[in-house]
This record gives C-alpha cells, structure tokens and sequence, in this order.
C-alpha cells in the first residue's frame, strides 16, 4: 500500500446542464519520502487535483487515501503551499506564521511557538520582516512567508500548487533549493505541482504530465535518474538530464497540439455571471 | 518636521487635503503645477462659499421686501393709509415688533448664532452660581439618602447640542451593539438569513415616525413606573433601530461573503469555529461592517432631528421645533443656525467614521 493514493479519481464540478467533468480517471500512487511533480496547462485540473488530496475537495467518484484512511477533511499531516499564497492582509509576516503554529501545537507555551515562529521565519531569511503585513513586502516574499507557514507546521507531506510560479528566476532558484533542503533533511514527502518542466527535473524523483481538461488524466510518468544533490550548472551537461527533459517536453508538445486540434471544434462557453449581493437582502 | 508629518497624516485620514493644501502654501516650496492645484483647491472653495452668502443675500433681501410689501398692502386695505405709513416707519426703522418674518439674511444669522453663544455664557454661568449655592445642601441631603437638588432652568443652545450628540451616540452604540451580532450570524448560517430577510427586508424602508411611537408604546409600559424623563431612553431607542440596518446589511453580507482563499486557510490551518470568525471571518469583512457603520451613523444623525421633535427631548430637534412654533422675530435665523450646526456636526461625524474606516481597510491583493 502506498503512502498516498488515488484510486478512479472523477471530479465534476456543477450540476445538469451546467457541469464540466475536469477530472477523469485519475490513478496515482506516491511513497514514503517521494517527491513527485505534476506539470500540467493552466486549467487542466491541477489546483482541483491538489485541493482533493489535501481534502477540502471530495471527489465526485473515486478515493483518496492516504495512508490507507480515506481523506475526508483537511489534515496538520498534509501542509499546503497555496497558488496565490493566501496570506491573510491584516495580520503581520509573524501573526500568519504564529496562527499556524498554534494550531499545529496547541500544547506548547507560548514562548515555544514563538520560537517555532522565529525559526521557520528565519530560515527563509525574513527575520528583518517579521513585523510586516504582507502589502509591505514582494511578491517573492510573501511566497516565502507562505512557506514559512505551511513548513513551521511540520506536515508529513508537503503539497505544493505552483508555488514559485509568481516568482522571478533568482528568487525561484533560491527557494526550490529551501525546498529540497527541508524535504531531505526532515525526509517528508512531497508533492509539486508546477508548469516549468525545468523545475520538475531540478526537484522531483517523478514528473508526471496532466493532460489538459476538461476530463484531465495523468500521463505517463517520467523517472528523474539523477543524483542528488543535483546542481543547476552541471544538470546542463547531465545526458540524462537532456534525455528525460526531451522526452517530457515532447509529450507536452504533443498534448499542446491535440489540445489545439480539439478546441478548433466547439467551445460552450458556461453561463456564468458574476455573484450578487445586492439583491440579496 | 515631525509635527507636520502627523498633520499630514491626520488631514490625509480624515480626507481634509484641504488643510494641508493651505499649510504647504506657506511652508513648502512648490512646483507650478502645485500651486496651480492648490489655487484650485482652496480659492475655488472659498470663492464657491462667497457666491452662496452672495446669493443668499440676494435672496433674503428680495423674499424681505416682498413681504413687507404684502404687509403694508394689507394694512393698507384693513386699516387704512395712517396705519400703513406707521407700519412703514416702523419697518423701516429696523424695530422688531414689526419685522417682515422671512427667510433671514446671512448676517441676522451670524447674529443670532452670536446671542445664542451669549445666552449659552449667562445660562452656564447661572448653572455654576447655582451649583455653587447648592452645594452645601446637596451634601447634606445626599447624606441624608436624598436625591440632590438639580438645576431645571432652560436648557442653552449648547446643552442641545450636547444632548442631541448623547442620544446619536447611544442610538449609535444601539444600533452597532444589535447589527453586527446578529449580522455575523446571519452572515454565518444561510438558515439565519432565510429566516430574517422578511423581517430586514419589512422593517428597513420603515419611516423613523414610525420607528419612535412603536418604541414609545413599549417603552411608556416598561416605564411605567419610574417618575424619570423617559424623552431620552425613547428617543435614543429609536434613532438606533432606524439606522441600525445598513450596518446589518453590510455586515451579514461581508460575512457571507469572505473570500475563499481565506476560507481554505482556515480549513487548512484546521481553525476551530471560534478562531476560524474572529481570526479569519471577522478581520475579513471589517471593512464591509465599516462602511455599514458609517452609514449607520449619518442616518442616526439625519432621523435625530424629527424624532427629538417627537419625543420631546431637549435637543437640538426640539429646540428647531420650539424656534419654529415659537415665532419669535429671530426664530428664523435661529432655525437656520440650528441647520448649520446639524450639518457640520453630520459632516464631522461622516469624516471620523471615514478615518476609521480608511484604518482598517486593507485590500485584498495586498496578501497576493
Ligand atoms: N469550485 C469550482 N467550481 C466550478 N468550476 C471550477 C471550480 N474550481 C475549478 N473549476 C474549473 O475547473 C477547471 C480546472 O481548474 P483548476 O483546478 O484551478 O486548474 P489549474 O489549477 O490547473 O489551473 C477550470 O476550468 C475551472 O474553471
Ligand atoms: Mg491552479
């Protein structure tokens, strides 16, 4: 039994008429210690994939297991790093981070969570910060905040939606090799969402594409046979390296284009329009 | 340097620019531009105000003559030519037995705000002397377990004024005490909200005449017993269930609507339902319950007026409707004296909420 699976995932979101099946038949097993990364277009699915394994999704047919329990509700075993972070405006770098400690360990004093505090904010060099509401800082920090939060919990699994994707390239580099420190120092178990296939090859032991929605299923996995620690420069003259990032780049290509011949055909666009409330009361 | 830093910020919260504008004319060196922009915004104010004093002028004079006119015709035809000549002797010597009762002119304002200041002086003067020759006796008697004895004169155009700001703030603190409770749990249970939209949607158009006599009928009962002046307790009752719904509206709904992001951090984070509203909800729709406040409180302030007239309580309401009732040659100027203040005090009131409200309002791409 794997430490996490996904067993005949289907996802429909909405009702009659309305509803569009984003995922289809989703199979997918991760083991203890695994980093596995999932690329995929934008819209095929990969936020509703990562929301239905950290649990405040429940699929529409299919089981989530994890651990062998069925995943019902959100769990401090599984931490999340959200697409657009999702820091909260009005409280400051260490309120966020404290917020989630404390939930974490409701036992510790309060002395001890702040230590928590100070260590998780340190480590992604924020301490000169710690004192800032996230409209003070860049973009690139308040992800690292974001990590500093879903970290400082010291989940089991660390789940990631595309969390460096707002990022500039100097500040991605420098937090994917964070990244890849606390998950092979604390030997956690991750899972990558992302749509920078480099950044896949670079961190994870798996790259698997999602092909795009709407019905989105897995495609076929790639290995990383690549020693770690891996090192940016000389990845560049790895084979391997260049054998795997063909073969995956290939595949998307590929799917890129059938996407394109299937979209000539007809697109319904859904009705929607934006929520109300002025009527409402 | 620091000070003028916090001037700024403070005429900046409270949206006076203007201020600020005036003090950098005088300090700071400007661009042409600048001083362009300033011009605008402090000479086309105040040309603006000129204008209106100007027109107002106008506009009294000829309502004045107009009605002086129509008075010495009138006692032309009833009393004939020796009682019109007097009555235009009379008029025209400025006596005020005999004045044209009008809309007043700028300046019988300014002097009528002028004697209500005087009478405000002689009437806290009288309170002070009484205060002083009571003293001794209230001492005793409040030994005695007596209740001491009060001052009961007439109240001055200041005390009214006092007055009319206790019952808005206590119909405003009525009003924040019931709407944003029971707002959050609106917002919180759609059950809640199936459940009390007839009732918001029925009693919010209600006219606030007709808010204070429910609350004079129930009030009259409960009180029924007390020899007290029930006049405030009524009317601050009823300035807060008028105003209180648009701070239930905003509230209910900046509730039921906090942002899904925030949700599933909440879930994430596994908040309990205590921390999940006042960690996540709460913070989250501060802004909406803000704006509802302010609303809240500009119409405490507008329905203050009618229902003080009701209820009889000694405010401003009541002092507009004594004037008016009242006839007196300088009513008038004193009814619109009485208009100016309740719209600088409306203004002022508007323009703190707004400092508050600007204080805690945060945007939401400011987390992304
Ligand atoms: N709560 C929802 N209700 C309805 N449709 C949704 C919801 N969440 C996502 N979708 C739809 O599902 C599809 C996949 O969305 P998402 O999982 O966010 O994709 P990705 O993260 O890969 O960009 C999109 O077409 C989106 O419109
Ligand atoms: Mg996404």
């Amino acid at each position: 039994m794997a430490y996490l699976e996904l067993k005949n995932i289907y996802k429909t979101y909405g009702q009659g008429e309305d509803s569009t099946e984003v995922l289809s038949n989703i199979n997918l097993e991760i083991e203890e210690g695994e980093f596995v990364a999932i690329v995929g277009f934008t819209g095929s699915g990969k936020t509703t994939l990562v929301n239905l394994i950290n649990g405040l999704v429940q699929p529409t047919s299919g089981e989530v297991l994890f651990k062998g329990e069925p995943v019902v509700d959100t769990s401090h075993e599984r931490g999340v790093i959200f697409q657009n972070y999702s820091l909260l405006p009005w409280l400051t770098v260490g309120q966020n981070v404290y917020m989630a400690v404390k939930e974490a360990f409701p036992k510790e004093s309060k002395a001890q969570l702040m230590e928590r505090v100070k260590q998780y904010v340190d480590m992604v060099s924020l301490s000169p910060a710690i004192n800032k509401r996230p409209k003070e800082l860049s973009g690139g920090m308040r992800q690292r905040v974001a990590v500093a939060r879903a970290l400082a919990m010291k989940p089991e699994m660390i789940i990631m939606d595309e969390p460096l994707g707002a990022l500039d390239a100097l500040t991605r580099g420098n937090l994917q090799d964070e990244i890849l420190n606390i998950w092979s120092k604390d030997k956690r178990t991750a899972l990558l969402i992302t749509n920078d296939v480099d950044e896949g090859i670079y961190m994870a032991d798996r790259i698997i594409p999602l092909r795009p929605g709407p019905k989105a299923t897995l495609g076929p996995e790639f290995k990383i046979d690549i020693d770690r620690p891996r090192s940016k420069t000389e990845l560049n003259d790895n084979e391997n390296y260049k054998k795997t990032r063909n073969a995956i780049i290939e595949y998307l290509m590929d799917i890129g284009d059938e996407r394109k011949s299937v979209s000539n055909e007809e697109y319904i666009l859904p009705e929607i329009s934006p929520k109300s409330f002025v009527g409402q009361f | 340097m620091k000070q003028s830093v916090t001037l700024n910020k403070v005429t900046q919260l409270i949206g006076m620019g203007f201020f600020k504008n005036i003090a950098n004319l005088f300090t700071g060196k400007l661009e042409k531009d600048e001083v362009k922009s300033i011009l605008r915004k402090t000479l086309v104010p105040i040309a603006s105000i000129l204008l209106f004093i100007g027109l107002w002028h106008a506009g009294a004079k000829a309502l004045y003559n107009k009605e002086a006119e129509f008075k010495i015709a009138k006692a032309l035809e009833d009393q004939g030519q020796a009682e019109a000549d007097a009555l235009k002797v009379c008029i025209a010597s400025g006596d005020s037995s005999c004045q044209p009762n009008t809309l007043p002119s700028p300046i019988q304002v300014w002097g009528s705000f002028k004697s209500l200041l005087k009478d405000h002086n002689i009437i806290s003067a009288d309170k002070a002397a009484f205060k002083e020759k009571t003293a001794a006796m209230n001492a005793k008697r409040i030994e005695q377990g007596k209740d001491p004895i009060t001052y009961t004169g007439r109240p001055s155009f200041v005390d009214q004024i006092v007055r009319s700001l206790k019952t808005v703030f206590a119909g405003f603190l009525l009003a924040l005490l019931i709407a944003v409770p029971l707002g959050i749990f609106i917002g919180l249970s759609p059950t809640l909200k199936s459940a009390f939209n007839w009732f918001i949607q029925i009693f919010k158009p209600v006219s606030p005449v007709v808010w204070y006599l429910l609350v004079f009928m129930i009030v009259k009962t409960i009180l029924i017993d007390s020899s007290e002046d029930s006049s405030f307790t009524i009317s601050f009752i009823s300035v807060g269930l008028c105003s209180m719904w648009a701070t239930l509206v905003n509230t209910a709904m900046g509730v039921a609507s906090v942002d899904k992001d925030y949700i599933n951090v909440a879930k994430v984070l596994k908040l309990g339902t205590f921390q999940k509203v006042f960690k996540v909800i709460l913070p989250s729709s501060l802004p909406l319950i803000f704006t509802g406040l302010k609303i809240t409180l500009s119409v405490a302030w507008m329905v203050l007026i009618a229902i003080e007239l009701l209820a009889q309580s000694p405010g401003l309401g009541l002092f507009v409707w004594e004037e008016f009732q009242n006839g007196a040659n300088d009513s008038n100027a004193k009814i619109i004296v009485a208009m100016f203040v309740i719209g600088i005090i409306g203004f002022l009131l508007d323009r703190i909420m707004l400092a508050i409200q600007n204080s805690v309002s945060f945007v939401k791409t400011d987390a992304i």
